[in-house]
């Protein structure tokens, strides 16, 4: 617990399913310390600002943008990333589907859809494609490779 | 960017404390409009408080009324039972703001304190008034197309963004502070205040005060109420124009009426000569169909607006945007998706 101001806290965090504890800077984001502190990359940084969502990972099972949260707030919480999503070497359904479905072009954007997709999936929100694609709003893809998105997801999802 | 200095907060008195202690210190909780304010320079706090682990995300119905926590995320608000049919406004509200991933994050006190989205007060190069006192306002005589018709001055006439906002005021909400002289209620309609010529204070909150709840009067206006919300964007915007309404209607008729606008106003914009046309007013049949009120109701949605050089658009996208959710409310029309384009 840190309950006076300091430019650094100490945190413990699973991360992919592995405890891990780290000293991380005050002003430190989520994405910062994946990317820059742990080598996970997969997680993008592209607009850095909440609002293309490459950065997705999903915390405590809920997908969230990593590079609105700061590290030193994710004391005692489970983070999952692209990294970790595959289990024993088997791909997620939903990696299998985008390897599928062609879902991707230049693939900057996939990692943060993967994940949201995969947040998605435990919202139960996705119904039809109208609300699947309202519910991945928050993932954009400048290559355009929405359909192909959209199909991959409702495959996995069966909906 | 400024690194700053963080400190957990483990209690509202804590926190309280914290704040008393470092003078320039916020407080932060989803951090969604907060970490981007940092990072493009807009504001630089020399420290934050974190005040995410408080016990502050009840949902709750008590007295007559629901309590939600101010750290309550937007998300959960927006699916809990008793918000989808008590008080529908607020859940449409919530779930056509944002993306997925932020309504995960962010929390409602957070969402009610969220700066404009002018796009002269997020990027330092420009003068303005909010962000910089005197330094002048860039829409005058700029892009002013997502400006305000309501409510400005000649500061500033930045628009306030929450869609929530909105609702709340349709239903009559109120807000529970808690700062250093102690605890407060303030009407919602009393938080947000017009730019005038402080466009730098836009909310009453003093010093170190935190939100620490929203109360929504339960009523027959609450649970017959209705969130619209138009986008440049088929989603994942913020309003170009908004409306939410709450209507409580018996026997055939419109007792109480309550409407308020968003992306119009300065603040969250309450359209009283609306209101006024729909008491009363009786509708076409008992089912509530075809309410004659309407027509006038719309008509005076724009009273007192005083358009700039390139929004005047929104004085006819506001009144169709009250006919359409009275229709929907009174039954007239069938219901488009929540948040959907009109």
């Amino acid at each position: 617990m840190t309950r006076s101001f300091a430019d650094r806290a100490d945190v413990t965090m699973t991360i992919n399913g592995e405890p891990r504890r780290l000293e991380v800077p005050a002003s430190a984001t989520l994405l910062d310390l994946l990317r820059d502190q742990l080598g996970l990359t997969g997680a993008k940084r592209a607009c850095d600002r909440g609002t293309c969502g490459a950065c997705t990972v999903l915390v405590d099972g809920r997908r969230i943008y990593a590079c609105l949260a700061l590290a030193a707030m994710q004391d005692g919480r489970c983070v999952l990333t692209i990294e970790g999503l595959a289990r024993g070497g088997e791909l997620h359904p939903i990696q299998r589907a985008f390897v599928a479905h062609d879902a991707l072009q230049c693939g900057y954007c996939t990692p943060g859809q993967i994940l949201s997709a995969v947040g998605l999936l435990g919202e139960g929100r996705a119904t039809d494609e109208e609300s699947l694609r309202e519910q991945m709003s928050g993932n954009l893809c400048r290559c355009g490779a929405y359909p192909q998105i959209v199909a991959a997801i409702r495959d996995a999802a069966g909906a | 960017m400024r690194p700053f200095d963080h400190a957990r907060a483990a209690s509202v008195r804590d926190a309280l404390d914290l704040a008393a202690a470092r003078p320039g210190a916020v407080f932060i909780a989803g951090g969604s409009d907060l970490v981007p304010l940092w990072k493009d320079g807009v504001s630089a706090p020399p420290a934050v408080i974190d005040i995410s682990r408080l016990p502050l995300d009840h949902i709750d119905v008590a007295d007559g009324a629901i309590a939600i926590g101010a750290l309550a995320r937007m998300a959960d608000v927006a699916d809990h039972p008793v918000i989808r049919r008590d008080a529908p406004a607020v859940a449409e509200a919530l779930l056509a703001s944002a993306s997925p991933q932020l309504r995960n994050a962010a929390t409602i006190g957070g969402n009610l304190l969220q700066r404009t989205r002018c796009p002269y007060f997020r990027t330092p190069g420009f003068p303005c008034n909010k962000r910089a006192a005197g330094s002048g306002c860039s829409a005058r005589g700029g892009d002013d197309r997502r400006h305000a018709i309501f409510g400005a001055s000649e500061r500033c006439a930045a628009t306030h963004a929450s869609d929530l906002a909105v609702a709340l005021v349709a239903l009559d909400a109120s807000v529970e502070l808690c700062g250093p002289d102690g605890s407060r209620t303030v009407g919602i309609e009393d938080l947000h205040v017009a730019p005038g010529d402080r466009p730098e204070r836009e909310t009453v909150l003093r010093p170190g005060e935190l939100i620490t709840a929203i109360r929504v009067p339960a009523s027959a206006l609450a649970r017959r109420s209705r969130y619209l919300k138009v986008r440049d964007r088929a989603s994942f915007d913020f309003a170009v124009v908004s409306v939410a309404a709450a209507l409580d209607i018996a026997d055939g008729q419109v007792r109480e009426a309550r409407i308020a606008a968003g992306g119009v106003g300065t603040v969250p914009w309450r359209l009283r000569g609306s209101e006024r046309a729909l008491r009363g007013a009786r509708c076409a049949d008992p089912d509530g169909v075809g309410s004659p009120g309407i027509d006038d109701a719309a008509a005076r949605a724009t009273d007192g607006a005083r358009p700039l050089g390139r929004n005047g658009f929104k004085l006819e996208l506001l009144r169709r945007c009250v006919r359409r959710v009275l229709a929907e409310l009174t039954g007239a029309l069938e219901p488009r998706g929540a948040g959907g384009a009109a």
